[in-house]
């Protein structure tokens, strides 16, 4: 499993270059990828849908019990189906939905690199790792929404989605942190069969687990990104934001409902999101005439209805919700490929303009029929089936909120039926009203176009027929989830009861709606004042960054006075509030050991005081340079000759520095006026000196232990074969904090370049005088 | 790059002429305390603080800001410092020790005798490098800072691309 993750990285890497030679043909090659998964899955399936289990642990940081531990159940497989086989189709299609055009290696590097890191978080079974690959579907997710960099919105849409998945990623970090130290282990598996389930700290981590799968399967009111994503082409919506990427927070939910279902807000959260989502999804697509935008609402409606399913956690929804993934991202997914293929062949997705499609487009109307029908729960398709399931787990439910919830579902269902109609209709219909049609003259698509969407729809077909079949792969997922859930049957014809009839009043609501579209709208036009989420999001941003900046002008004045002030006191103010209970001072003070001490002691004090009252800087870095030396001269007396050395150095070095940077500043200090400046600074001077002069005095009478000195010094000629103890501690004993500081030494370095070369006219460019600075390509646009 | 003292003033050429003798000596000075460190006063640090000085003296003679010792600029010092005290330390690691461990090479050399030195040696040398480095970044920014602000006002094309 391991190696099939590292194919994906492997091809992904290689598509760039693929691209440039190949062209449109680099997806078909990139689909070697997502083949080969299937084909090793394929002779392992029987096993899997038996009940089975593949493992597999490869060691990544031993010391942290971090392990790329992959495991692959029935419910893992059937996500592995979906990834693996509607991103082959997706790539298929990605063939025949773009142009020729010079990127395209680049994007079938993303889109591989998605697939990728969607499959490592279907087998993850380490948490730490499933978060990695979670993050990874969010990076990979943000540059394929980007694809169109040129594009203002593009970009914009792109950030928004990271911003708002990323938020909710560092929610589902912390969770699964919590989760995993309650339950003592990293791995999925061993979490979810011994769920730690008592007790405020799992009640916390389980809102912030959902907070991550909100945010990601776009539920209210974290779903204005998913709309936004639909800037990405449309192989990336049919992929990511319909079929896979989405799903991941769903995917999270199924597998933690089953064990965390009854803890703290988990199910009325789940419940409520999920019913309020799919509502309010269903409603807003009832608005759009932009195709794509119809079906973006309406996954988030769908979404919506699947965490609402597998949230409740009880065995019959849990089945109810694995038929009903799988019936989505087979419908969903053809249906986004038509909106690709009406939009490459006409050029456009406003149903306002389109008209005359179904007639032109027979073929691709049949398609998009069938995969409609299925998403409006139309017998004889795997939707209905999956939604009659559903009903029935309601039904069943014991309580009164579980009645509440089906009526949520059933208006939820009566909305999704309208707004398919609305497509169905807004897509294909001949509307003679329309003053500027676009249809008629429409070119007819490749028959390969639209084979991917074709055989998604023969699926959505032989699912509902078949029930037996789909039957034999959504019964051992559900089971792999909950042992109860795998009890249960798919029934294409449920009989006569209340299921059919919530299903019946789905349908014909649906269509009561569709006929009254005109009031509809005018009445959703009249509540729709004041802006959507998405303009409350963008408020929100704009609003965070006037604060930021606003703070950033308080805390960051600009004046490196301030901030040594503000460094210096906070330093001192809160050590000096513990010292104030524990100052203490050691029984054999030694004042000095011999008068050489008191006199440097005497010269450094004299050095330090001239530094501060003379007013030319010239003289104060002199006489600090006395203060170094002096502290030198202190360490050679006590027998220090490595220290001393480093110190005299060091003060050498400063001195120069010191003479360089003068060169370009004023030669006074400041003028007599600012006395009161002067005198807070003498303040603030005395007292950071009292209050470093207190721990130190207080640290020596509070030693209890052997200094660390003499062990090092016996350890440095030991075991670091060195007499000098000062050397051998910095390059062998600590050597790896050394190292550290070399990197920032090396950082300072960069640093130092970068900040003066940041005021100073480059000189080491030749500019072409005929292209002057236009012409460089880099300038912020003013 | 201009003649003259970044301090003003005319050149002196006795300074010149022994800042150009002790540049040499400081240098083999500064690479001496590198080697003794294990066992006598010096080390990287102290080393590439002597050396720093040494480009300094240079500095100051002549006024000439960039670059350290030939062909070396500070990108290369600070780089080549990092690399080999991380190699340094994934070696030992590659030799079944921890990383950065350190191990004690001893053996009869013909013409030096018994020659002994241990594994923090080129850690050292890393070291000396990265200090070189640093101060040579120093020198070459600021140095040249100097240089510009005087010549700045009478080089029109300094006027371009300045507006930041």
């Amino acid at each position: 499993m391991t190696l099939l993750i590292l194919l994906h990285a492997l091809v992904a890497v290689a598509a760039p270059a693929l691209g440039r030679v190949l062209g449109r043909r680099v997806f078909a090659w990139i689909a070697i990828a997502p083949l080969a998964t299937l084909a090793w899955l394929a002779p392992k399936l029987g096993h899997l849908l038996d009940g089975g289990e593949v493992a597999e642990t490869t060691t990544w940081v031993a010391g942290l019990q971090l392990e790329v531990a992959l495991r692959l159940d029935a419910f893992g497989a059937l996500m592995v189906l979906l990834v693996s086989g509607i991103g082959t189709l997706v790539f298929a299609y990605a063939g025949y939905y773009f142009h020729e055009r010079p990127d395209l290696g680049r994007f079938a590097m993303l889109l591989c690199a998605f697939s990728g890191a969607m499959l490592g978080l279907v087998l993850a079974d380490n948490i730490l790792v499933l978060f990695v690959f979670w993050e990874l579907t969010s990076v990979t997710s943000y540059l394929l929404i980007g694809f169109e960099d040129l594009r203002e919105n593009s970009r914009k849409a792109a950030l928004q989605a990271l911003m708002i998945t990323g938020i909710g990623g560092l929610a589902l970090l912390a969770g699964l942190v919590l989760v995993g130290q309650q339950a003592g282990t990293w791995s999925l598996a061993e979490i979810l069969a011994d769920p730690p389930t008592e007790g405020a700290v799992v009640s916390w981590a389980v809102v912030l687990i959902l907070a991550g799968a909100f945010t990601k399967s776009a539920q209210v009111p974290f779903h204005m990104w998913l709309p936004g994503a639909m800037e990405a082409p449309t192989p990336v919506s049919a992929y990511l934001h319909s079929a896979t990427m989405v799903k991941a927070g769903v995917y999270l939910v199924a597998r933690f409902s089953p064990a965390f279902a009854d803890v703290g807000l988990w199910r009325p959260l789940t419940a409520a999101v999920g019913v309020a989502t799919m509502v309010w999804g269903g409603y807003r697509a009832l608005r759009q005439h932009d195709l794509k935008l119809v079906l973006a609402f309406g996954t988030i409606s769908q979404l919506g209805f699947l965490i609402a399913l597998f949230g409740w956690g009880s065995s019959k929804l849990l089945f109810a919700g694995t038929a009903m993934l799988l019936a989505h991202a087979v419908f969903k997914a053809s249906l986004f490929m038509v909106v690709g293929i009406v939009d490459h062949q006409a050029h456009s997705r406003d149903l306002r303009r389109l008209s005359g499609l179904g007639r032109r487009l027979p073929g691709v109307f049949v398609v998009a029929s069938i995969g409609a029908l299925s998403m409006a729960g139309v017998p004889p398709l795997l939707g209905f089936v999956s939604k009659e399931a559903g009903f029935v787990g309601f039904l069943d439910a014991p309580g009164l909120w579980s009645s509440v919830v089906l009526g949520g579902l059933v208006v939820g269902s009566v909305l999704t039926a309208a707004y398919t109609l609305r497509f169905v209709w807004g897509t294909f219909s001949t509307k003679p009203e329309v003053a500027d049609p676009i249809g008629a003259e429409v070119a007819r698509p490749s028959r390969w176009f639209v084979a991917p969407a074709a055989l998604l729809a023969v699926v959505s077909v032989a699912g509902g027929l078949l029930t037996g079949v789909a039957d034999g792969l959504v019964r051992p997922a559900a089971r792999a989830l909950s042992v109860g859930a795998g009890e249960y049957h798919l029934h294409l014809w449920p009989g006569l009861g209340t299921p059919l009839v919530l299903s019946a009043i789905a349908v014909g609501g649906g269509l009561v709606l569709f006929l009254g579209r005109d009031g509809i709208t005018a009445v959703q036009d009249r509540l729709a004042r004041g802006g959507g989420a998405d303009q409350v999001f963008h408020a929100g941003y704009a609003g965070m960054l006037r604060a930021a900046a606003r703070i950033t002008r308080v805390v960051q004045p600009g004046s490196q006075m301030v901030y040594i002030s503000l460094i210096i006191v906070s330093f001192t103010v809160l050590p000096a509030v513990v010292l104030v209970g524990h100052l203490a001072i050691p029984d054999d003070v030694v004042v000095a050991e011999s008068p050489f001490q008191v006199l440097v002691a005497a010269v450094v004090i004299a050095g330090a005081l001239a530094t501060v009252i003379t007013r030319r800087r010239f003289a104060a870095v002199v006489t600090l340079g006395i203060v170094g030396y002096g502290v030198g001269m202190l360490f050679v007396v006590q027998g220090a000759p490595d220290l001393a050395l480093t110190q005299v150095l060091i003060e050498t070095v400063v001195l120069v520095l010191f003479l360089l940077v003068l060169r370009e500043l004023p030669k006074h200090f400041w003028s007599r006026r600012e006395r009161a400046l002067k005198a807070l600074h003498v303040t603030i001077s005395v007292a950071v000196a009292a209050v470093v002069f207190g721990i130190m005095v207080t640290s020596l009478a509070a030693r209890t232990e052997v200094p660390v000195g003499e062990v090092a010094a016996e350890l440095s000629y030991r075991e670091g074969e060195g007499r000098n103890a000062v050397n051998v501690i910095l390059a062998d004993i600590r050597a790896f904090d050394t190292m550290g500081e070399l990197v920032v030494i090396a950082v300072a370095a960069i640093g130092t370049v970068a900040l003066v070369r940041a005021r100073r006219p480059r000189e080491d460019v030749e500019v072409p005088p005929d292209r002057g600075r236009s012409g460089a390509g880099l300038e912020e646009p003013t | 790059m201009t003649d003259g003292r970044p301090f003003g003033g005319d050149r002196s050429p006795i300074l010149d002429e022994s800042i150009r003798l002790a540049f040499h000596t400081v240098l083999v000075l500064s690479v001496y305390l590198l080697f003794v460190g294990h066992n006598a006063p010096g080390g990287g640090f102290s080393g590439g603080l002597v050396a720093g000085a040494a480009i300094f003296l240079r500095f100051i003679a002549g006024g000439r800001a960039a670059g350290a010792l030939p062909g070396l600029g500070y990108e290369a010092l600070c780089g080549l410092g990092l690399l080999i005290s991380s190699v340094t330390g994934v070696a030992a690691l590659a030799g079944g020790l921890g990383f950065l461990e350190s191990w004690v090479f001893e053996r009869e050399v013909p013409v030096l005798g018994v020659v002994k030195f241990t594994g923090t040696l080129p850690f050292d040398i890393g070291v000396y490098l990265v200090v070189v480095g640093l101060i040579a970044a120093i020198v070459d920014s600021l140095g040249r800072e100097a240089d510009t602000s005087e010549t700045h006002a009478l080089d029109p094309s300094h006027d371009q691309g300045g507006s930041r």
